[in-house]
This record gives C-alpha cells, structure tokens and sequence, in this order.
C-alpha cells in the first residue's frame, strides 16, 4: 500500500515535469523515471513480462529513438527554439475542460462498481512469480499470445513492418520533397 | 496487494489527462509526441490493473499490443518531425501548414 502511494507520486510527479520541462532532454529525462515506475508498478500488478518489455522497449528502445532525434535537431546552427507556450491562451477553457474531464472520469470510477473488489472467478491462482502456471507469469503470458491471441500478433507484426517501411520511405535517403520546392541546396 | 483497483484507474486517469494536457499546451512536437506516449502509459496501467482484477491475461495481451503500436507510432512521428526540420529551420507545430490546402 505504501509503495502503491509512493509509485504513484513518482508517476504524478514525473509526468507533470515531462510536460513541464524546459528542454527537451529534461522531459526525455522525466519521462524515464516514469517508466522506470510504471514498471515497478506493473510488477506489483503481477504483469512480469510487462514491466521488463516496459523497461526493454520503452526505456531502451523509444527513449534513445527521442534522444537521438533531439541530438541530430539540436546540433546544427542552433537550438531550435519554438515560441511560447500556448498556456496564456488556452488557460482558461482547458482548465475547465481538464477539470471537467478528470472529475468525470473519476466519478465513473468511483461509481463503477466493478472497480470497488477484484473477483477471483477464473484464471490461474497467485502464486511467486517466475513460474508457470501463476497468473501473470510470463510462460502464461506467451501460451495465451501464441494460441488465444495469435491473429492480433501477427497483425502487430504487419503494423510493425508498415510502420519500417514508412519511416524508410519518408526519412530515407530519397528526398521526398520535390527539386521544384527545394531551396537552394 | 490491499490497492483497490480504483486507485489504479484514477492514477491511469491522472496521468492521462496531465498528458492531454501537454498535448494541448506544448508546442514543441517532440515533448507534444512524448505527452502522447504518456497517455498511451496510462492506457496500459488501466488494462493491466482490470486484468490483475479480473485474473484474465486478456489485458496484459492488449498492454503488449499498446506498446507495439506506440514503438510504430513514435517512430513514424519523429521521422516526420526530422522532414519538417530539414525542409524548414523551425519546429513549431503552429508553423507547419503546408497541408491546410
């Protein structure tokens, strides 16, 4: 319980400076202690497999794609600067929006009343994690992704290889933009 | 664990909203694009709390689906930030509309 409200603070506290920070570096910063506790998180929920793909993929994998990005912007004639925030426009209509929202959310919340107890109807037992047939364990996790699951596996493979070929196609060495747009080289 | 569930949803909730709101106030498209990876954060918090509450694995499947789609969605994202850099020495979002007909 205590770790749940201590994890909880981390996330908070670690989003709002994501969103905060003055550089971009800073929020690739916050951000992976966000990860770092949600991962944390996810081992408290019992979701093995999760927090280490959370830590693998997220951490390792998106984070250094934001940094690298960051780098290759940053190191030409200047840092790249954009203007000012859009806070003193939209303040007034997106705080009442947010509060409006968050308020909703957490009165289905708190009215839902599936969310109140957890039921243990079906599924495999608790148990120590690392073994199979524990719920949440990661022989468990693979039997279903392969067997129960396997077409949105492979869907995501397809995602997957649509999102390379995009990223080729539009980045790559081909210049997509067109000699008549082109400035001067 | 003695957490409700509902303490998780309402921390998933938090955490989606602070980023719906950098999505809206940052116009930076890289903390913009990052604000966004926190919101899909917060969408797989709350299916792996209903699947540790319902003891179905059918949620941490969905969590891993998430994931993926976000590594594609944060991929194609920056490589079109790294076009609108090298086309134009700015990265304002206000500043990029080249599409608007």
């Amino acid at each position: 319980m205590i770790l749940f409200w201590f994890l909880a603070l981390a996330v908070v506290a670690s989003a709002v400076f994501v969103v905060t920070a003055k550089r971009p570096v800073y929020s690739v910063v916050g951000l992976l202690a966000n990860f770092a506790a949600l991962a944390i998180m996810y081992l408290t929920l019992s979701a093995e497999f999760l927090a280490v793909i959370q830590i693998i993929v997220y951490s390792g994998a998106i984070l250094m794609l934001f940094l690298f990005v960051i780098a290759l912007l940053s190191s030409g004639v200047r840092p790249f600067s954009v203007g000012p925030d859009r806070l003193p426009r939209v303040l007034v209509p997106l705080s009442l929006f947010g509060i409006v929202a968050l308020g909703g959310l957490l009165f289905v919340i708190a009215l839902n009343p599936s969310a109140a107890g957890t039921s243990n109807a079906s599924g495999a037992p608790l148990g120590p994690p690392g073994q199979a047939n524990v719920f949440g364990s990661v022989a468990d996790f693979g039997k279903v992704l392969f067997t129960t699951y396997l077409l949105p596996f492979e869907a995501t493979a397809f995602i997957l290889m649509i999102a390379v070929i995009g990223v080729i196609a539009l980045a790559g060495d081909v210049d997509p933009i067109p000699p008549k747009a082109r400035r001067r080289k | 664990m003695s957490v409700a569930l509902a303490n998780y949803i309402a921390l998933s909730a938090v955490i989606f909203m602070i980023g719906a709101a950098g999505v809206v106030l940052r116009r930076n498209p890289l903390v913009m694009l990052m604000a966004i990876e926190l919101m899909w954060n917060a969408a797989n918090l709350a299916f792996v709390a209903y699947a540790r509450a319902s003891m179905n694995n059918a949620g941490h499947i969905f969590a891993f689906l998430v994931i993926t789609v976000a590594a594609a969605e944060a991929a194609i994202g920056l490589a079109i930030v790294v076009i609108v850099f090298r086309r134009a020495e700015f990265v304002d979002v206000d500043e990029v509309s080249v599409l608007k007909g």
